[in-house]
């Protein structure tokens, strides 16, 4: 990513539900301003979402970095938390080691990171099992 | 289909968005896993959700849902009526069950979310 990029960081805070998918709406909102077609605000907007979802659920805190240039929008999701032991575990539909108290405010299927590489023209992820997990996901304009 | 048809096929209270009832829905998605419904619904979807809390309000805003109808007579908190209001979301709730509330909405039309294509183009709405 070079010049004449638009960035903004996002704060986000493990364990509250309250807030949980603020800085996705905000985001949603941004690239609608920007004049990004519908349908591609749509997918980084699921993507944002499940990214914050998974640091509101697992994790201690969190950012989301936004970048936008003419050719993509990037979010860099990174968050100081327990980390994932078992990547390929993790990516797969339908693992989940959600609460009873999460799953009954409709997640925990399971279906998060699944969720966020279809949206995504690349998705990486990245863990370090105490310290945090990183995600870079960007979509093509 | 537009909401003021679904109100009256479910007879459905409206509690926000009064005065978007000629929105019009692509399509039908019944569902208690927000997961699901940020996988399989496209643009301009109607949410019918046994679920009643802020997070089913948050998903229908992700994903361009244009309308959520709470089944079996579940009651929203005040918070979720905020928010829904706040993104203007339209919210209604009905005392019709998932399975009943689901089939009425098909028998009268409206499809299910893999049953249409995607949106295409424009700026959201
Ligand atoms: N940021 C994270 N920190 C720690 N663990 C995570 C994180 N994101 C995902 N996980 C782990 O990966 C699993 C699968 O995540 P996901 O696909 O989003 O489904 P769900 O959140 O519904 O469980 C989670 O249940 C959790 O164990
Ligand atoms: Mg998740």
């Amino acid at each position: 990513m070079n010049g004449g990029t638009f960035r903004r960081e996002f704060e986000v805070t493990g364990g509250d539900f309250y807030n949980a998918g603020r800085v996705s709406t905000e985001i949603k909102e941004i690239l609608r301003q920007i004049g990004i077609a519908a349908p591609k605000i749509r997918r980084i907007a699921i993507a944002a979402y499940e990214a914050e979802m998974n640091i509101v659920m697992y994790a201690r805190s969190g950012m989301v970095i936004l970048q936008v240039t003419p050719e993509i929008v990037r979010l860099d999701v990174s968050d100081v938390g327990p980390g994932i032991e078992n990547i390929e575990l993790a990516m797969q539909e339908g693992y989940s080691t959600a609460s009873e108290e999460m799953r009954a405010l409709g997640f925990g299927a399971g279906m998060g990171l699944p969720n966020i590489k279809k949206n995504a023209d690349r998705f990486e992820i990245r863990s370090e099992v105490g310290k945090g997990t990183t995600l870079e996901i960007e979509v093509n304009l | 289909m537009t909401l003021n048809e679904v109100k009256h096929i479910l007879q459905c209270e409206v509690i926000a968005g009064e005065d978007r009832l000629n929105t019009e829905v692509r399509m039908g998605c019944g569902s208690d896993l927000m997961s699901d419904v940020l996988a399989f619904t496209k643009a301009d979807a109607l949410l019918l959700t046994g679920l009643a809390n802020r997070q089913v309000i948050r998903t229908a805003e992700v994903a361009d849902i244009r309308a959520v109808v709470l089944v079996r007579g579940k009651r929203p908190d005040a918070e979720m009526v905020a928010l829904a209001r706040e993104q203007g979301i339209p919210l209604m709730v009905t005392n019709v069950l998932l399975y009943e509330a689901c089939g009425r909405l098909y028998r009268a039309g409206l499809p299910g979310c893999s049953e249409v294509p995607a949106a295409e183009g424009g700026t959201a709405g």
